[in-house]
């Protein structure tokens, strides 16, 4: 069975033969399967029935979500902003499992954040997402199969949401910094020489129009938080969700 | 290997182990623990509470491969009642408890050291993960202290494996250990099945501890609800009982859910013909007259033409992979899709759900037979799915100037064994020809890597597939493992395991010298440039088997197929037999990757 390569230049030869030419090539060495000499041609039996083309189809089409298109009024899916709270158990690798499933699944994410709640042992994790809604109801559902994932929901849309930034910019002109800081209602947490430092917080539209006000000084650093969220009133932020105060349990009656 | 090495020598410079465990005791108690175990007995250490809890959630086997730090367990495993068997590498042992858990129907359990013992396992967890198939991993860890410092044999395993498992546990603390190792026992079983893992680090097992292991249970929360919503069950079966062209489409939750017989009754019933997916083989028999046998890129014409042209699609226990579906727009493009599954991020992941049913596969047929009404009036459907089969059949040509074929080889094994056979595979064509030209009747016969795609599955899988049988006390059972050159060698060590414990399995090599579907798809789409695909040079198998210890048989001609099979499943021991095929034989049908169902090519020149 042990037999040598064939020399390269008759290969190529071969190889360009066996694409132009329908006769089968005599295999030169029969105890050694030669692919090349034999695939060519058509040597292998079609199996019985109608080509692909003479068969009928129907006209029906699916879009890349999966849904039937239907061809009056064709659901068109665009991706949009969401806020996700999940209430979770604080144990290790809990942020590592929900930013591993949001990176292996692609997810589109803006912001993450973690911190503790009022109960021990309880985290909430809260996600800026933007997709379309069946991406959406993916994420929380895969979510909802993390084990430490106690509750998991799309937080209402008039819910409040508010971040915090950091900023050092130059220090040249304190005194516009310092309007525009007021203008904003943000705080001067240091003032130096060279730089100051601010801290802003708001929703998105607010910070995007802050940080462009502040452009102007030229913005050597900048850290934010990422949004983080609460239902308005009574709604629970995550769904089931109880309202909790230390040593009472937040946790829903069903997940 | 470097680590074997390392792992017999055992000098241990760095093991602190033995001295360590009392200023190392946990700090913390897990709730489990705390709930339900007791703590008047007998001292013992954590690692006679992990086998302790695996022999009280009912594990009658392991498999495994020793080494430094899961050296504790398996001294506990000594006196255990639980048996053992030694694998020659840990990813066998990782396919073998896979297909153990298939055939058995419990979670299979494998076991390895830190380092090289854990990552070896990846493919196999990885591979249930893919399949849904009930394991539990259990690997050695380097002492608590040492974690995170890069120690000798220390991988992150609990990092490593996150994606790939249902849920991983890092036991921290020898009393909670043993409640620890039976939720994940229990995890790995409930709702959608799939593998856990627990990592145990060696200071842990070998510390003492007075708790012995409550019964084991699942976490709360994710043992799901069985029924579906009642209201969705009806508006389900109203679109099924409109039906015109109705198709049931039977997936590996079926099986799973032990809702073979349900769901049989139901197709029946209703007099729906169903197709299967490839892990759904077996769930509906293949001989019935409404069976059209399983679909996707490789599955038979018929299934793949009335899922193109069914109205009503009600797909029970199957994802939606993409080697099903084809492309998503074409797929079943007509039909409003019923889909019954256990886990709710399954609807409307690949393919949108008109009535998504969240509930137990048994459980919501039940729910869907008692509300349905009438059977679906679906005559005219029904006789051209029949014509389909006679337009479309699975066939080859057996010219007697050109080598063996396959599929021949496949027929001749199925005639010369009963129903309840148990066929594993490798991946790859001889993959497709075990499943397309085997008949299957029953459920847990067919055993292969799926969604993974893992060559090299086939010899471990029918390893744990005979210990699953003999532990069900069904000794005289077959078992067959179409492999493939390229996919027996590259697990074809576990034949030591095979001759050692003296198993009655046979492999049958599909021999074409080639990585043969990688051979396939260079010629339709490259070309036919058979860039590292083509092998010049092959051990011969059969000689290699009797180096082994095996039975070691080569077959070239058709008339020697029937005596080597008749040899091989009489002999009383593993028997290898080296087929060489016809090299360029190719799967057919075939939808190309993303292609239309409905289009699939009866011949190379159609691709």
């Amino acid at each position: 069975m042990n037999s040598e390569r064939p020399d390269p230049a008759e290969q190529a030869e071969a190889d360009s033969k066996s694409n132009v030419e329908a006769e089968p090539v005599t295999d030169p060495n029969p105890n050694r399967p030669s692919g090349r000499a034999r695939a060519d041609g058509g040597r292998m039996a079609a199996m019985p029935g109608p080509a692909p083309e003479e068969r009928p189809h129907p006209e029906g089409r699916r879009n890349t979500e999966g849904i039937r298109i239907d061809p009056v009024v064709e659901a068109e899916h665009t991706p949009r902003r969401a806020v996700i709270s999940a209430l979770v158990e604080d144990e290790p690798g809990v942020l590592a499992r929900v930013s591993g499933l949001v990176s292996r699944r692609q997810f589109n994410i803006e912001s993450l954040t973690v911190g503790p709640t009022t109960v021990d042992g309880h985290s909430r994790i809260t996600m800026v997402v933007e997709e379309t809604d069946p991406g959406i109801d993916q994420i929380e559902k895969q979510m909802a199969k993390l084990k430490p994932v106690i509750s998991v929901g799309e937080v209402s849309g008039n819910a409040v949401c508010t971040e915090l930034v950091l900023l050092k910019v130059r220090g040249e002109e304190p005194d516009k910094v310092h309007a525009v800081t007021e203008m904003y209602d943000g705080r001067t947490l240091d003032a130096g020489p060279r730089t100051i430092t601010v801290q802003l917080t708001g929703d998105e539209s607010t910070i995007d129009d802050a940080l462009d006000a502040f452009r102007q000084f030229g913005i050597l650093e900048i850290a934010r938080t990422g949004q983080t969220a609460l239902a308005r009133g009574d709604v629970p932020t995550a769904p089931g969700e109880k309202p909790g105060t230390a040593g009472e349990p937040t946790k829903p009656d069903q997940r | 290997m470097s680590d074997t090495a390392a792992r017999s020598r055992e000098e241990e410079p760095e093991e602190p182990g033995d001295d360590a465990p009392e200023q190392d005791a946990p700090q913390s108690t897990d709730d489990a623990a705390a709930d339900t175990g007791s703590s008047d007995t007998p001292v013992s250490t954590g690692a006679e509470s992990v086998v302790a809890a695996l022999e009280a959630a009912g594990a009658k086997t392991a498999f495994g491969v020793q080494g430094g730090a899961i050296m504790p367990v398996y001294d506990a495993l000594y006196s255990s009642s639980i048996r053992h068997v030694t694998m020659a590498h840990e990813q066998g042992a990782s396919h073998a408890a896979d297909a153990y858990g298939v055939v058995a129907g419990e979670p299979g359990i494998c076991l390895a050291t830190s380092g090289p013992g854990a990552t070896n396992l990846v493919t196999g967890i990885a591979d249930a993960d893919m399949d849904s198939d009930a394991m539990l991993a259990l690997t050695g860890q380097v002492p608590t202290e040492f974690v995170g410092n890069d120690a000798f044999q220390e991988t992150d395993t609990v990092g490593v494996t996150r994606p790939i498992t249902k849920h991983n546990y890092f036991a921290g603390d020898a009393d909670a250990v043993g409640d620890v190792v039976g939720e994940a026992f229990e995890l790995a079983r409930v709702g959608r099945p799939g593998p856990t893992l627990v990592d145990l680090p060696k200071d842990v097992t070998l510390t003492e501890t007075d708790r012995t292991p409550g019964p084991a249970k699942a976490p709360a929360g994710t043992d799901p609800d069985p029924s579906a919503d009642p209201e969705a069950v009806e508006r389900a079966a109203r679109a099924i009982e409109n039906a015109e062209r109705p198709l049931c489409l039977f997936g590996g939750g079926v099986i799973k859910a032990e809702a073979s017989d349900a769901a049989r009754t139901f197709a029946r019933t209703y007099e729906i013909p169903v197709t299967t997916t490839m892990p759904g083989i077996g769930s509906f028999p293949e001989d019935d007259e409404l069976a059209l046998s399983w679909a996707g890129m490789h599955g038979t014409g018929y299934a793949n033409m009335a899922i193109t042209h069914t109205d009503c699609l009600i797909a029970i226990g199957t994802r939606f992979d993409d080697r099903l579906t084809g492309g998503i727009d074409t797929f079943a493009p007509e039909a409003e899709v019923v889909h019954v599954d256990i886990d709710p991020a399954e609807i409307s992941k690949n393919v949108y759900a008109d009535y998504p049913l969240i509930g137990d596969a048994g459980t919501v047929i039940d729910q869907l037979t008692a509300a349905l009404r009438q059977v679906p009036d679906a005559d005219e459907w029904r006789e051209r799915c029949q014509e389909w089969k006679e337009t479309y059949p699975l066939t080859y040509a057996t010219p007697e100037d050109e080598p063996l074929k396959p599929q021949f080889v496949v027929e001749a094994f199925d005639e010369a064994t009963d129903a309840d056979t148990i066929v594993t595979t490798g991946v790859g064509q001889h993959q497709m020809w075990a499943a397309q030209f085997w008949t299957y009747t029953e459920p847990r016969t067919w055993v292969s890597s799926h969604g993974l795609g893992t060559m090299g599955y086939g010899l471990p899988a029918a390893i744990g597939a005979r210990f699953a049988a003999d532990a069900r006390g069904e000794p005289d059972r077959d078992v067959i493992c179409f492999d493939g050159d390229g996919s027996f060698l590259m697990t074809l060590q576990e034949l030591s395991v095979a001759v050692r414990e003296d198993l009655n399995i046979t492999v049958a090599v599909l021999n074409n010298e080639y990585i043969g579907m990688v051979r396939q798809w260079q010629d339709a789409f490259f070309e036919g440039r058979h860039m590292a695909s083509e092998y010049n040079w092959m051990p011969e198998f059969d000689k290699l088997a009797e180096a082994f210890g095996a039975l070691g048989i080569r077959v070239d001609g058709y008339d020697e197929v029937a005596p080597a099979v008749e040899e091989a499943l009489a002999y009383d021991g593993p028997a290898v037999i080296d087929f060489h095929i016809d090299p360029v034989e190719n799967v057919l049908p075939m939808v190309p990757s993303g292609g239309a169902n409905g289009r699939f090519a009866l011949a190379e020149d159609q691709l």
